[in-house]
C-alpha cells in the first residue's frame, strides 16, 4: 500500500509536471493574446517527434536541446503569417485558425511518420535504476525529466520576475497599448511569447515523449486534459495552472493505481450492493480518464473563474 | 414573377431531391444519404456559431446521443413488432429522426443551462469537455451504448410507410429526401421566428440585448436546446442509414467534422453549412479512394478558408450572385477567372508536394497509381515542376490583383 502511494505521487507529480510545461506556455499565450491555441498539444508533439527524428543522426541530448528550438521557430512563423492574419476577424477566427491548425499537423505527422507509433526512447543507461524502493526501480531517465522540469520552472520564473523582458511581458499582459506607446514593439514581443510557449509544449513533448509513447495519437489525448489545466486554474494564472496540473496530474495517477469499484468503497461505509453491476461495478482506474473533465464541470458549476483566477473566463 | 420568388430556391431544391436519382447511378445513393445527414447536421452547427455567436467544440454529443435514441427506438420497434403488441409495434421507421430529436433536445436541456452564461472561449471550453466527457463515459456503460463495436439494429421493422420497406440504399434515398427537406425547411423557419432574431442580436451585442430585457443566457439556451435538437435529428438519420451506432460518432472528431463543414461553407450564410457539408463530405468519400492523405487536404482547405476567405465558399457565391444583380459580372469575371487559375495552380503545386513527400516516406502514392503516372521524388523535374507551378500561381495572382482591384 505505501509502496502504491509513494510510487503514485512520484509519477503523478512528473505527469503534473509534464503538464504544467504544457499549461504554462497556453496559460502565458492566452493571456497576452486571448486566443486560445487548440494546436498548443500539437507542438507538443512536434516536439517528441522532432527529438525522436534528429536523435537518430545526431544523439539523444543534442535533440534535447535542439527539437524545442526548431518547434519555437515554427511557432514563431505560425504566429507572424497565420495567427496575425486572423487576429483581425476576431476571437473565434482565431480559434477556428488554431483548430484548422491542430488538424493539419497531426495530418503532416501521419504523412511523415506514419501511423504507428515510434520507438523514440532515452539511451539504455538512463533505463537503469536511480534508486529501489520495495523492490521497484524509479529510473534515471524519471529522475532527470523531473529535474528537466525543475529547472524549466525556475528559469521561467526568473524569466518573468527578474529580466527586463519578463517586465516588459508582464506589462504587455495588462497595458499592451501602453507598452505599445512607450516604444517598445509589442508584435514582436507577441511573436516571441507564442514561439516561447510553443517550445515549451516542445520541450514536454521531448521529455515527455518517451514516458508516453510517441504516436501520431498524442495530441488529442493530452489536448483536452491541458485545456481542463488552464480553465481549472483559472484562465491566465500561470499559478493556477501550476496547482490545476498537479492536481490532476496526482488525481489521474492515483484513479489508475487504486484498482477499487464503486462497490468496495461503499463496502468500506457500510453498504453493500452487487460487485458486478453496471454502475456500481465501475472501476476508479476505468474513472480515470474522466477525471479531469468532471473536474472541469464542477469547477465551471461553483466556481467558474476557476481556482486562482480573478476573471471568469 | 414577384409572389413566387420567395418561394424559388424552395421549389428548386424540390425538383433537384427528386431527379437526383434518376441523374445520378445507384452507386452515388449512398454517398447522397450520408450527404443528407450531414447538411442537417452542419445547419444544427451552425445555429449555434453562425446564427447564435456560441463556438461549440462538444456539438457530436448531441447528434452521437440522438443517434443511440433511435437506435435503440428501433431495436424497440423491432422487439415489439415481434410480439405484436406495444406503443413501439405502431411506430414506424419513417419517423425515428423525431426520436433522435428528442434525444438530443433533452440532453441539450438537461446540462445546457450552466454552459450558456458566455459565449466566446468560456462556451468553447465547456462544450470542450462535455464531447470529452460524454465520449470518454460511453465506454463505462456497455449495456448502452455497445462499448467499442457499438449498438447494432435492422431498419426493416415495423409499420411500413409510403411503400418504403428500407431495404436499398436507394429506399433510404427517399426517407433522407424527406428528412433533409423538411429539417432545412424547419431551421430556416427558425431564423424568422423572434427567437431565432434574437439570437442574431445576442451573436452581436449581448449587453444591449440584455439592457432591453432579454437576458442572453435564456436566448441562448433556447437556441442551444433548439439546436441539439436538430444534431440529435440528424443523428437519427444516421441510426437509419448506418444501422449501427458506434462511440465515434460522439468524438471530437465528429464534433470537428461539424465545424469544418460549417465554416467551409460560410458562418454567415443561410446555405453555407450546406454548400459545406456537400464539399467536405464529397471530399471526404472521393479522395480517398485516390489519395492516402485525403484529410489533410480537407484540414488544408479549411484553414485556407479561415485565413484567406472568412465567409467561405457560400460567401464568394453570394459575391458573384451580388455582381449579376448590379450588371457588375460583365466588368468582373476576367479577374476572378484569372485569380482562380492562380487558385488552381497553387492548389496542383501542394497537391504535387504533398504526394512526392508521401512517395518518399512510404515507397509508393496512391494519387500518382491512379492516375498513372510514374512519379519520380529524386528527379528534379517533378520539384521543378512545383517552383514552376508556384510562380505561374505568384505570377498569374499579381497580374489579376491589379486588374480585380481596379474593377472592385
Amino acid at each position: 500500500m505505501l509502496e502504491t502511494i509513494v510510487f503514485s505521487t512520484l509519477n503523478g507529480i512528473l505527469y503534473g509536471l509534464l503538464l504544467f510545461m504544457l499549461s504554462s506556455g497556453l496559460t502565458l499565450i492566452f493571456s497576452m493574446m486571448g486566443v486560445l491555441n487548440f494546436a498548443h498539444a500539437s507542438f507538443y508533439m512536434l516536439g517528441a517527434y522532432f527529438a525522436y527524428a534528429l536523435g537518430l543522426h545526431i544523439g539523444f541530448w543534442p535533440a534535447l536541446f535542439l527539437a524545442p528550438c526548431l518547434v519555437a521557430v515554427i511557432g514563431a512563423v505560425v504566429e507572424r503569417y497565420g495567427l496575425r492574419r486572423v487576429h483581425a476577424s476576431g476571437h473565434v477566427a482565431e480559434l477556428l485558425f488554431t483548430f484548422g491548425l491542430a488538424y493539419v499537423i497531426d495530418e503532416l505527422v501521419h504523412l511523415f511518420w506514419g501511423s504507428i507509433p515510434v520507438s523514440y526512447v532515452p539511451p539504455d543507461y538512463m533505463q537503469n535504476a536511480l534508486f529501489t524502493l520495495f523492490g521497484t526501480d524509479y529510473s534515471i531517465y524519471r529522475g532527470v525529466t523531473m529535474m528537466i522540469a525543475v529547472f524549466m520552472f525556475a528559469a521561467l520564473w526568473f524569466l518573468l520576475k527578474k529580466t527586463r523582458v519578463g517586465m516588459m511581458i508582464r506589462a504587455a499582459l495588462t497595458h499592451g497599448d501602453m507598452v505599445g506607446h512607450l516604444g517598445h514593439n509589442v508584435p514582436r514581443l507577441f511573436m516571441g511569447v507564442f514561439g516561447f510557449g510553443c517550445a515549451l509544449a516542445g520541450l514536454a513533448g521531448v521529455i515527455g515523449g518517451p514516458l508516453l509513447n510517441t504516436e501520431p495519437g498524442m495530441a488529442q489525448t493530452l489536448g483536452p486534459i491541458v485545456f481542463v489545466v488552464v480553465v481549472v486554474g483559472g484562465m491566465g494564472s500561470l499559478i493556477g495552472a501550476f496547482y490545476a496540473s498537479l492536481l490532476i496530474g496526482l488525481l489521474q495517477t492515483f484513479f489508475v493505481a487504486f484498482d477499487a469499484s464503486i462497490a468496495d468503497l461503499l463496502g468500506v461505509i457500510g453498504i453493500s450492493v452487487d460487485p458486478y453491476g453496471e454502475v456500481t461495478g465501475i472501476t476508479l482506474a476505468s474513472l480515470a480518464p474522466m477525471t479531469p473533465f468532471i473536474l472541469l464541470v464542477l469547477i465551471l458549476i461553483f466556481r467558474p473563474c476557476g481556482l486562482m483566477g480573478e476573471l471568469e473566463p | 414573377m414577384s409572389v413566387f420568388r420567395p418561394f424559388a430556391p424552395w421549389l428548386i431544391s424540390l425538383a433537384v431531391l427528386l431527379l437526383l436519382p434518376a441523374v445520378t447511378g445507384g452507386s452515388a445513393v449512398s454517398v447522397i444519404n450520408v450527404i443528407a445527414i450531414h447538411i442537417v447536421f452542419a445547419l444544427s452547427y451552425n445555429m449555434l456559431l453562425g446564427q447564435g455567436g456560441m463556438l461549440s467544440f462538444g456539438h457530436a454529443a448531441f447528434f452521437g446521443l440522438g443517434s443511440y435514441a433511435a437506435i435503440h427506438a428501433m431495436n424497440a420497434i423491432g422487439d415489439a413488432a415481434y410480439a405484436g403488441e406495444g406503443f413501439w409495434a405502431h411506430f414506424p421507421v419513417f419517423l425515428l429522426p423525431l426520436v433522435g430529436f428528442a434525444g438530443g433536445a433533452l440532453v441539450a436541456l438537461v446540462v445546457g443551462w450552466p454552459f450558456c452564461r458566455r459565449a466566446g472561449t468560456a462556451f468553447a471550453m465547456i462544450t470542450l469537455g462535455l464531447g470529452e466527457l460524454v465520449a470518454t463515459g460511453t465506454q463505462m456503460f456497455p449495456s448502452v451504448f455497445g462499448g467499442e463495436t457499438g449498438v447494432f439494429s435492422n431498419r426493416m421493422v415495423g409499420p411500413v410507410w409510403f411503400g418504403l420497406e428500407l431495404a436499398q440504399p436507394a429506399d433510404v434515398y427517399w426517407f433522407m429526401a424527406f428528412w433533409v427537406f423538411a429539417a432545412v425547411l424547419a431551421m430556416w423557419a427558425f431564423t424568422r421566428t423572434p427567437l431565432g432574431r434574437m439570437s442574431n442580436a445576442v451573436r452581436d451585442n449581448p449587453d444591449r440585448t440584455q439592457f432591453i430585457g432579454y437576458p442572453p443566457r435564456n436566448v441562448r439556451f433556447l437556441v442551444f436546446i433548439a439546436s441539439g435538437g436538430m444534431a440529435g435529428l440528424a443523428g437519427g438519420m444516421a441510426a437509419v442509414n448506418y444501422e449501427i451506432v458506434t462511440p465515434e460518432s460522439l468524438s471530437l472528431v465528429a464534433s470537428g467534422l461539424a465545424l469544418v463543414m460549417a465554416a467551409v461553407g460560410g458562418l454567415g450564410i443561410f446555405y453555407g453549412p450546406i454548400v459545406g457539408a456537400v464539399v467536405v463530405t464529397l471530399m471526404n468519400s472521393l479522395l480517398s479512394d485516390f489519395t492516402d492523405a485525403s484529410v489533410l487536404y480537407v484540414g488544408i482547405v479549411f484553414l485556407a478558408v479561415v485565413m484567406f476567405a472568412p465567409s467561405g465558399l457560400a460567401g464568394g457565391l453570394e459575391q458573384i450572385r451580388q455582381a449579376w444583380h448590379r450588371a457588375e459580372l460583365a466588368r468582373k469575371w476576367p479577374g476572378w477567372l484569372v485569380g482562380a487559375a492562380a487558385v488552381i495552380a497553387w492548389i496542383l503545386a501542394l497537391v504535387l508536394t504533398v504526394e512526392l513527400v508521401y512517395l518518399i516516406r512510404h515507397g509508393d502514392d496512391k494519387l500518382a497509381q491512379a492516375l498513372g503516372l510514374e512519379l519520380n521524388a529524386a528527379s528534379p523535374l517533378a520539384w521543378g515542376t512545383v517552383v514552376i507551378l508556384l510562380a505561374v500561381g505568384y505570377g498569374l495572382w499579381r497580374v489579376t490583383a491589379k486588374h480585380r482591384e481596379a474593377n472592385a
